[in-house]
């Protein structure tokens, strides 16, 4: 019971990382219909970018509160985050629509390895661990010596997650970018002679989708406390799971597929075994598309010709 | 042309809003560039101590973004300048007469080179060993070339994005390793026929069988996934891949685990080993004895294998179902509707594909004598895919050029001394390859899409030609 309900924080934690990474996932494909494959390494350069910053903010202008130095180095993550995904979607992307089938699937490949060779040549192939910063910790069960822990960083994570998607589901749902851009997912020629700015919207997207990912970065680096050029693709591939297995284009989907897959992997590793922990979620990657590939909250594909 | 003249009397003025807005642009294009290096380049994450501290690249940075804004001022000014009058092209362009005339003889050329390459290698370098680095690099770039070849089936031929490619490969190393180092089958073949025999059999036994486990293996996971659409078909594939390494790290007892498996039994001359003695391939032909007899009999192995993989491919594209491949990569929708069973024809290609990749995979083992899942990473499924799609997917000889520029140009540049001078000691080109690599496969698929060495036109088509090719088009739309 005391490792359950451990598991159970521990896993909902990592999901919300993972539900957060998955949102731009989801929000791309609803759009324009391809898999941005690059963006695990988007949420890798957002991690570089907190640290570079995280230390800079600690150790050259040497601000002490931890909470204004996260503030600070969320809103910067967020910035230059952005800024990166919409100069991939204008140099990798735009010029590819109308292009043959697989075009911007294997310009997205080639962004993921340039991204991740780039930082792995700009900052060095090492782990780049920090100390750790939020380290205290609130005990809900004391059972002969084996506690179970609420860390605030999981209360910060958790609940900044949740004010997030709640902003942006506000976003998405009441605002007119957002009715902009569920007219772009449905009919992009129609929403054009309506007098929407296709163009721009999808790029909005790719925006959004950088700066969640980008707050994903930030809580992976104050989660774990090390930054690693390879560590875009599995968490990557995570996020692409839980939003097939959400439903993709589903933006509830996202959330409920990365917490889903943030407690399957928790459990896989609590109760069988930890080094399959990612055969297990690639697994459920293949077994969702191939038996319920409209997933849990998505609407089945209908093709158009 | 008359807006043209209407405007000439006005071109001073015209000439200094075309600088302005040029510089304007370049100037946004260097504050998005100073957005996007400022964090990664301005700044490096270094080790010291034991802590994390920051080291500052002002310069490196300032020049990157200077380059790029002296880049996009003049491209503003002469490419993309509104007064320029575009060329309009009639006829055939300077490449396609010089390749019309190249065409037919470069690939008997290259034929002939890669047979004499051992004979060149030993005369360039001055004797059988020194060669032996010249003969290894020809051997790392026909490995990849095949590689490419087989990958190309899938890619190229099929239109079926395949992340995955290194699975198979794995699969043929590891059917070699296993079946090679197996003590009972060993035993059993010592006590039917002859202590030796196993070792000195095994590859010539193991390479079929390495192509029909991987074919297989591409079966069985290539059924269930290939009715999914092209990008989800992509993922699943690199989840596979994925898969099949963890596997062959954490299941130690069978694999070996991250250790991998060593003294794996080496190549011979057909039974006749490659040693010092009575019975070596040395001996039986009255040569002096050399090590690098092996190797140069390696080279003729997957020479051998890289020209059987273009052979297959080039007959197959002949039959029925090569066309078929050609027509679900053209437009699927439309081949559907003509009655072609598109989930078979996939999963043909797809097993056809792992099936080279089994062969290349054999052959890595035997050339290596071990194997460990370190060697069978996505980045070399991802390389393998950039030589597919810089040579032009679909054609064989951009494949073989892409790959041995790739392979060999990374290779010459390790060894230009005066980069290092210039970038400093610490300086790697092989860091740079994947990020080449990367940028390429970008570039290429902005630029031109199909292929930037050669481009595969489908073998057949009705009447005439299209004026409109399929790289041009969305599905559906052709």
């Amino acid at each position: 019971m005391d490792i359950f309900v451990q598991q159970l924080i521990n896993g909902l934690t990592l999901g919300s990382i993972y539900g957060l990474i998955a949102i731009g996932y989801t929000m791309v494909f609803g759009i324009i219909g391809m898999v941005n494959f690059a963006h695990g390494d988007v949420f890798m350069v957002s991690t570089f970018i907190a640290l570079i910053c995280f230390l800079l903010l600690t150790t050259v202008i040497g601000i002490t509160s931890i909470f204004l130095a996260l503030a600070i180095v969320l809103v910067v993550a967020m910035f230059f985050t952005a800024l990166t995904n919409w100069a991939i979607e204008r140099v990798a992307y735009r010029p590819l629509r109308g292009s043959f089938r697989l075009a911007p699937m294997i310009s997205a490949i080639g962004m993921s390895i340039f991204l991740a060779n780039f930082v792995q040549v700009s900052q060095g192939p090492r782990n780049k661990p920090i100390p750790p910063m939020v380290t205290d910790v609130i005990v809900l069960m004391d059972n002969n010596g084996y506690q179970v822990t609420l860390a605030w960083k999981q209360i910060i994570i958790m609940v900044s997650t949740a004010v997030l998607l709640g902003a942006f589901w506000y976003l998405v749902q009441k605002t007119s970018l957002g009715r902009a851009q569920r007219a772009c997912e449905q009919d992009r020629k129609m929403a054009a002679l309506l007098g929407i700015n296709v163009d721009q919207t999808i790029s909005l997207t790719f925006v959004i989708g950088a700066a969640l990912a980008a707050v994903a970065g930030v809580m992976y680096l104050m989660y774990y406390g090390v930054a690693h050029f390879a560590d875009g693709f599995v968490p990557g591939v995570k996020a692409f799971t839980a939003a097939v297995l959400g439903g993709i284009g589903s933006l509830p989907g996202a959330v409920l597929g990365g917490l889903l897959i943030g407690l399957i992997e928790v459990f896989w590793s609590a109760y069988f075994s930890i080094e399959y922990k990612d055969v297990a979620a690639f697994s459920i990657l293949a077994i969702t598309l191939i038996f319920m590939p409209q997933g849990l909250l998505g609407r089945p594909e209908v093709e158009k010709v | 042309m008359a807006q043209i003249v209407d405007t000439a009397p006005a071109s001073a003025q015209a000439s200094e809003s075309v600088l302005a807005h040029a510089l304007k642009d370049a100037f946004i294009t260097g504050l998005v560039a100073l957005g996007l290096l400022g964090p990664l380049i301005g700044f490096e994450t270094v080790i010291i101590d034991g802590a994390l501290g920051l080291n500052y690249r002002p310069l490196v940075l300032a020049v990157m973004v200077g380059i790029i804004f002296v880049g996009r001022l003049i491209l503003n000014l002469t490419v993309w300048s509104p007064n320029r009058q575009p060329k309009i092209r009639t006829g055939p362009t300077v490449f396609d007469r010089a390749g019309a005339i190249i065409g037919p003889v470069v690939k008997p050329a290259l034929l002939a080179f890669a047979i004499c390459f051992p004979a060149i290698a030993v005369f360039w370098s001055g004797g059988l060993n020194p060669s032996r680095y010249l003969v290894d690099l020809g051997i790392l770039i026909l490995t990849y070339v095949m590689l490419g070849w087989g990958l190309n089936i899938v890619v190229g031929l099929a239109g079926l994005l395949d992340l995955g490619y290194v699975a198979f490969y794995a699969v043929g190393a590891y059917t070699y390793a296993l079946l090679a180092t197996s003590q009972p089958i060993h035993d059993f073949f010592a006590a039917l026929v002859g202590e030796d025999f196993w070792s000195n059999w095994a590859f010539w036994f193991c390479l079929p069988m390495a192509g029909l486990f991987s074919g297989l293996w591409g079966m069985i996971l290539g059924f269930p996934v290939l009715r999914l659409r092209g990008d989800y078909l992509a993922i699943v594939t690199l989840a596979f891949g994925e898969i099949i390494r963890l596997v062959l790290i954490n299941w130690v007892d069978f694999t070996g685990g991250g250790a991998g498996i060593a003294s794996i039994p080496r190549v011979t001359f057909f039974g006749v080993p490659f040693e010092r003695g009575e019975d070596g391939f040395a001996a039986l032909f009255g040569l002096s004895y050399s090590p690098m007899h092996r190797l140069i009999f390696l080279y003729f192995v997957i020479l051998g294998l890289a020209l059987l993989t273009a052979f297959a491919t080039v007959r197959l594209r002949r039959l029925p179902v090569g066309r078929a491949w050609e027509a679900l990569r053209e437009d699927e929708i439309a081949c559907r509707s003509l009655g072609i069973n598109t989930t078979n024809t996939k999963l043909s290609a797809f097993a056809t594909g792992a099936m080279f990749g089994g062969f290349a995979g054999c052959f890595f083992a035997v050339r290596a004598g071990f194997v460990s899942p370190e060697s069978f990473t996505f980045d070399i499924s991802a390389m393998i895919l950039a030589i597919v799609v810089l040579g032009g997917m679909g054609s064989q000889i951009g494949v073989a050029v892409a790959a041995a520029v790739m392979m060999g140009g990374m290779e010459m540049l390790r060894n230009l001394d005066f980069l290092k001078e210039f970038f400093g000691d610490a300086f790697d080109p092989t860091l740079y390859r994947m990020l080449i690599f990367g940028f390429a496969m970008v570039a290429i698929m902005v630029w031109k899409p199909r292929g930037l060495v050669s481009t595969r036109d489908p073998t057949i088509f009705l009447k005439e030609k299209k004026s409109v090719s399929g790289d041009l088009v969305k599905e559906g739309h052709g």
